[in-house]
This record gives structure tokens, sequence and C-alpha cells, in this order.
């Protein structure tokens, strides 16, 4: 496809005096993951809520192309308009599945709510999907009515996976997906999301401190301190060949097993 | 279907006083299909550092580096990752990925990539790794419990699964038993027969004569004395 | 009576509340705030409904009270006299005679006319309170239609009981707006809320909201394809009256486990008896429609 989904120009988002993120631009193409990097308080998770809506910025703009191939303008739509578009297109994948998922209601329940939220109203093929989206999150089938809170914490966070994709987004947002997972799920989750990218041909925005992570799903890379993008490009070459001193920094920093 | 043209390279290392480290003037070269192509010189020439610009993996500074109609100086990182999937393979000393994947998966994710089916794409990449004689009972293991040698023959593995028109090899022969060795300069050879431009780096002077059609000093391309600047203060 | 005001409530008062009911009307199924005041009785005895019949009443009206279907249980009997002391209306237990009748947890069983005022006593307005407690939040999702858990609820009762476990309070979806708790009345009664030709009025006491369906809403209960709704009652006739279309109450008749099973509106049951009607158990039938009720 030749035309952008997600554009970008020149986003800010103050907090009082204090910069957030500014003068954020970019183009993010269909299928593509972009990988945003930087240390805590970098402004990688506060440009994540602007994309994605939960907040709004002060200055620049968002545009975004839909299925149907309709420009968007999410910082001027109502908010209904702005919580449709992100019910049909978009998915958010929170750091702690706690914030992602309903803990007192059962997987298949989480499963299909973003189901029931677009108007499907049959409950076996509800079910049936819930079935075969845990299969493919590798949650054993007959953990469909389990409550989240019974399932070990890479199984919760599969399950949120699962969750955000059941709907078939176009445009996953990702916070810290791998975040407070031990290495070993981590490892497991990262193949997971790997195959759901390629088959579903998703496009993905990934915030994450872990630059082992980005290599593995980031097509590109954008690399944040104080607020601004200092480092962008090819993932792989930004990690390998940084050119900005604090992209220098934050690769030498890496422990090497 | 390779062009390397006026191309230098230096490294500016901020967090150590700004050094700037320049390694590479003035390099030139090209392939074209169906020729395999050798960078030599000595250690620290600059042969990994010119391979790395070709694939994209550094950046270029000075210069234009064009594989097939992509110039890779002015492409945008799409443009680069659409080049390595469907026009430029590589074969890197290492094999970096997703832990706990199997090995068949491994191999067959570059067609996987390409939109190929799952068991087309296994079969291939089992054919392949059956050619480089890893056993089968390995296929469903993941790459990183292995051997070297079985590492890089999957690696190999990985880098044919595809006939890419554009290969960069880097050290395919290194750590290989001689049956796989040869193997492996058979699979270079029918790549060059089906029209690849293939251009490695080679330590094994054997293999380089009977699979290289030419070779190319980097040493050519190495600043005189590497120059030392110190920006600043 | 003449030291109350007519109906109890002052005349400003009153007309905040008819203010409040003209704008639920005007909105079928949306919850209106309103100043609900201290009223004689604790809150769960129907200060909200009151507060609604009092604001409605003029001294024309006949009122009929009744508490799950019943005109002689405590609720009814002393609503009903509340209003027959401070209002000084004619009170009657015949459907038929009504022109306001107060409800709890029931719609007659005989057709309302357009002449009629049906207004429930309504304990929780909210029919999202118990998915999500925070009232700013559920207020959000009305203001946005996104009523997505109700239907994460009723998945989660087929998903545990095989089918939809509500029985009462079952929530609806108003002209395919709002979604509305229709206050506990048994899902049986469901079907009548929609195209009614009675203006039903809701009254909340301690929540403080007012909420109304005009004459001949759409009202559709919350189901699924493959789930429909159901209104559901005993499978079997009234052991009274005979009646096989009305919802029973199971009655325990000794301590051995014997029970029947009869009419929840009594003014029905007792029509029908007048006429000639006879269940299984039905002693001989006596009229004690115009009867004295302890007042």
């Amino acid at each position: 496809m030749s035309t952008p989904l997600l554009e970008t120009d020149g986003l800010t988002k103050r907090y009082g005096s204090r910069i957030g993120c500014a003068g954020v631009s970019f183009t993010l193409w269909p299928g593509e993951v972009m990988g945003i990097v930087g240390e805590s308080g970098s402004g990688k998770s506060t440009l994540l809520s602007c994309l994605a809506g939960h907040l709004a910025s002060d200055a620049g703009q968002i545009r975004y192309r839909d299925r149907h191939g309709e420009t968007h303008l999410p910082a001027t739509m109502s908010e209904a308009a702005r919580r449709r578009l992100a019910r049909e297109e978009w998915a958010y994948v929170h750091q702690n599945p706690r914030d992602g998922l309903r803990m007192g209601v059962s997987a298949g329940g989480n499963i299909g709510e973003p189901l029931m939220a677009r108007g499907q109203r049959h409950y076996g093929d509800i079910r049936e999907a819930a079935l075969s989206w845990l299969e493919r999150v590798e949650i054993a089938r007959d953990r469909i009515d389990d409550p989240p809170r019974a399932f070990s914490g890479g199984m919760q966070q599969r399950l949120q996976i699962a969750r955000a994709l059941v709907n078939n987004p176009r445009l996953v947002f990702m916070d810290e997906p791998t975040g407070g997972l031990d290495v070993s799920v981590q490892a497991r989750l990262l193949d997971l999301l790997r195959g759901l990218v390629r088959d579903l041909g998703l496009s993905a925005v990934i915030v994450t401190h872990d630059l082992a992570v980005v290599r593995l799903l980031a097509d590109r890379l954008m690399v944040m301190q104080g607020g601004y993008v200092v480092e962008s490009g090819l993932t792989d070459q930004v990690l390998d060949d940084p050119q900005h001193a604090y992209t220098q920094l934050l690769v030498s920093s890496v422990l090497q097993v | 279907m390779i062009s390397v043209d006026d191309v230098s390279k230096s490294f500016t290392l901020h967090n150590q006083g700004g050094a700037s480290l320049c390694v590479m003037r003035g390099a030139e070269l090209c392939v074209a299909p169906g020729e395999c192509v050798a960078l030599t010189g000595p250690s620290g020439a600059g042969k990994s550092t010119l391979m790395r610009m070709v694939y994209g993996n550094y950046r270029i500074e000075a210069g234009t580096i064009r594989v097939g109609t992509v110039a890779l100086e002015t492409a945008r990182p799409r443009d680069i990752l659409a080049l390595r999937r469907e026009t430029l393979g590589h074969v890197s000393q290492f094999l970096r990925v997703v832990p706990r994947v199997p090995t068949l998966d491994v191999v067959a994710e570059p067609l996987r990539r390409l939109g190929v089916d799952a068991d087309t794409a296994h079969a291939r990449a089992g054919a392949l790794l059956e050619r480089l004689r890893i056993p089968q009972a390995l296929w469903q293991i993941a790459p990183a419990t292995f051997s070297g040698g079985e590492q890089q023959r999957v690696n190999i593995a990985r880098g044919f699964v595809h006939p890419w028109p554009a290969l960069l090899l880097d050290e395919p022969t290194a750590s290989l038993d001689p049956a796989n060795r040869e193997t492996v300069l058979e699979l270079i050879m029918e790549a060059k027969a089906r029209g690849a431009a293939i251009l490695g780096i080679f330590h094994d002077a054997d293999a380089r004569a009977r699979v290289c059609d030419r070779e190319i000093d980097v040493g050519r391309f190495t600043p005189a004395r590497p120059t030392l600047e110190r920006r600043g203060q | 009576m003449s030291d109350y005001n007519f109906a109890y409530l002052d005349e400003q008062t009153k007309r905040m509340i008819r203010r409040a009911l003209l704008k639920a009307v005007a909105i079928p199924g949306y919850q209106v705030p309103f100043a609900s005041r201290e009223m004689p009785m604790p809150y769960g005895w129907g200060t909200g409904g009151v507060q609604v019949t009092a604001a409605c009443l003029v001294p024309e009206d006949t009122l009929k009270v009744i508490d799950q279907g019943a005109d002689d249980t405590t609720n009814a009997v002393s609503i009903r006299g509340f209003f027959a002391r401070v209002a000084d209306v004619a009170t009657t237990q015949r459907t038929v005679e009504a022109s306001i009748i107060q409800t709890r947890h029931r719609i007659p069983e005989t057709p309302l006319r357009e002449d009629q005022i049906l207004v429930y006593q309504v304990p929780i307005p909210e029919p999202l309170r118990f998915l999500e407690p925070r009232e700013t939040q559920t207020r959000k999702m009305h203001a946005l239609a996104e009523y997505v858990l109700m239907h994460v609820r009723l998945y989660e009762d087929i998903a545990r009981h095989g089918e939809i476990a509500k029985s009462y309070a079952y929530p609806v979806r108003v002209e395919g707006r709002y979604v509305m708790d229709p206050s506990p009345i048994p899902k049986f009664d469901n079907p009548k809320l929609g195209d009614c030709p009675a203006l039903q009025l809701f009254g909340a006491g301690r929540e403080q909201r007012i909420y109304a369906l005009p004459p001949y809403t759409r009202v559709e209960s919350l189901d699924f394809e493959d789930y429909p709704f159901k209104a559901s009652k005993p499978d079997q006739p009234c052991a009274l009256c005979g009646a096989s279309d009305s919802y029973l109450d199971e009655v325990i008749t000794d301590d051995a486990g014997s029970r029947m099973f009869v009419c929840s509106d009594t003014d029905y049951c007792r029509e029908r008896r007048a006429a000639g009607h006879r269940g299984l158990m039905a002693a001989p039938f006596e009229d004690d429609a115009d009867a004295e009720l302890p007042q």
C-alpha cells in the first residue's frame, strides 16, 4: 500500500511548563512496526497516549487513514467519534494486564467484549471467536470460563493481546508489552507478537525501554530524550550505528549476556 | 546489481570526548548478476563495515550505494525493509533470532514474511536443513542450544531459503566441517548460476578461489592512518 | 388534611419534580436528577415513587397502590393511606378504575389505557451500577451509548449457567438509545413496558433520579440472537383463578413442603374469580374489593 496509515506533525504535549513531548513528526505506513525507546520521563509514554487519543495534545497534528481510505483528525473529533474510531481501527496493549483486562470477567468474556462492543450479538459466534483466539495466544481452550485472576502474569498478558486483536485492528499501540514478565515468558510473548504482526499485517507503535524488544519486533525506531525525538531510522541501523550521543549512551549501556 | 561509489564512513564517539574515527574513504565496487565478488584485506580494513553499509545496517555518510533500483543513502526505512525482504539476502556471521523459536520456523521466516503460506515455507526450509545435514530431530528445537557449526548452518539455510537476486555472505564457510563446507559452496554456485549477485567475505582462501570471480582489497579504501580528530575544547 | 399542602409536597417542590418529569418524558430512558425531598417514610419504602405520584396527583384522580402486585401489603396500604390523608383523593384496588397506579416491582396484568399513569418505585436506577461503580464513568457510558458491559454480563450468565440467569430488573434498551433499569419487576413483565398506552414514570428517592417511558415507546430487552429474551413464569395455572397468562407467586402452605402458585396481581385474580373462573384450590368466591382495608 502506498498511503500512510498514521502521520503526525509537530505533536506537542506540555504539563504546565514541563514538556511531555515536543515537535514529534513521523509517518507510519501500513504493516510497519515502530518502536519508541528512551528512559523514564523521556516522553515516550506521553507520546503514545497522545497518539492513542488518551491525552489531548497541545499542538501539532495527527492524521489517521481508516480502512475505507478516509482520513481522520482524532484531535478535532468528538469524543464519541474518536472512541468509535479507536474501537474499530485500533487496539491498545497495556504494560499491566490489569489495565487492559476485566479481572472479574471470564477469559471468554474479556475476549468477547470488543466483539460485542461492535454489535456482535450471537453468543455462539462470540464464544467460537474467543476459543480460537485463546488457541492463538497459546492458552488452553478449557480455561475460557476462568477469570484472569486465575492466570499467571504471562497468560494474562497473552489474554490481553487476544482481547486487543480480536477485532482485527489495523494499528496496535503497545506500552511496554513485555515489562514485568520473566525473561523466559518474555521470549515466548515476543515470538507470539512477531507472528501475529506478520500474519495479520498489523501496524504497531511499541513503547519500551528494552532495546532487545525493539530489535526483535520493530522495523523502525525513534529514540526520545527529554520529550524530543533525538534520532530515528531503521531499527538495526539506529542500534548498530547510533549517531546521537544519547543513543550511543543508551546502546552502550545494555548489558551483554 | 550492487554498486558502491565513492563511499566514506566515520564514527563519532560522543561519549568519548566526541572523537571522530574515519574508517573508510572513497570505496568503490560493483557486482553484476551471476557474479561473486570477495572483499579482502587485513582485519580492521573495513570489510564488515562495507558489507553493513550495503545491507543498510550502517548509515552511509557520503557517496552512493545501489542495490537493484534502491539507493541506500536516501532510502527510507520501509524501502530498505522491502529491499531486504525481496531483493537482498544476508548470511551474517552470527545467528540473531527470537529465543525459543523452533529452527524450522527460523529458517522459514523470510518466506513467511514474503507471504508464502506456512506449509510451503516449512517444506522449503526443511529441504535446505536436510541438505545442510541438520538432523530432523532438531528442527523443532530453538537453535540457541546448537553448536557453533550447527547455528552457522541454520543461518545459511535462512540466507538461501529465498532466491534473493543479491546476496551478502559474511564468512559462510567458517566453522564448518568439509562436507558441509562443500554443500555451502554448492549453494553459492547454484545462486550464481541463477543470476544472483554475491558480495562476500571469505577467510577460507580455497573457498574464495572456487566461488569468487573477483577480489577487492578493501585496504585500498582505508585511510592511510585512521584519522582521529578531537572535536570541541 | 388541611394541615398539609395538597399531596404533602409544597408547590415549588412539585413544580421542580414536574420539570424533571417533563425532561424525562422528552428523553425516554434518560435518568434525570432531581432534588429528592425527605418524606415521612424511610428510604426503600417508595419515597421516589411517592414524590412522583404527589407531583402528578390532582383532586379528581383515583389512586391504586400495589406492592408486588398486591393491594393489601404493608407498603401498599401505608402509601394509599398516606395519599388518602394528605390529598384526599379517591383510592381503589381495581386497575380499571385507577387513573394513577403506584407500583413496587410489578406491572398490572390488566392492560393499561392512555388515561392512566403507572408510577414505579425504583431502588437503584443505574443499570450499570454493579458493572461499573463510578457514577462519572456510567454517565459517560450513557452519554456515549457504550453499553457493551451489559452484554458482557449476559455473556457471563450464559457461560456460567447455560442461560441468562437474570430474572428481575432485566435491563432494556429504550428507543434504541438509553439502557434502562425497569426497577425490580420480574422479567415476565418486560414485554408490557414497550408500546404501552399508559405513561410510565420511574422515581428513585434515595438516588434522586427520575426517568420515564412515554406512551407507545419502543422497549427491547437485551439478549443474544441465539439466546433470545424469554418472559418466564412458573409453568402452571393460578391455583385460585386458573389463569395461565399471569405472573405467579409461590406460596408455602405448610411445613411439609406443600405449596401453591397464585396470581401475584391480586386485582386480576379477584376479577377473574368474580367472572366465574376457578383454579384447582379455589374456595367459594367472596368479593372484598370494596371492603375497608386497614389504613
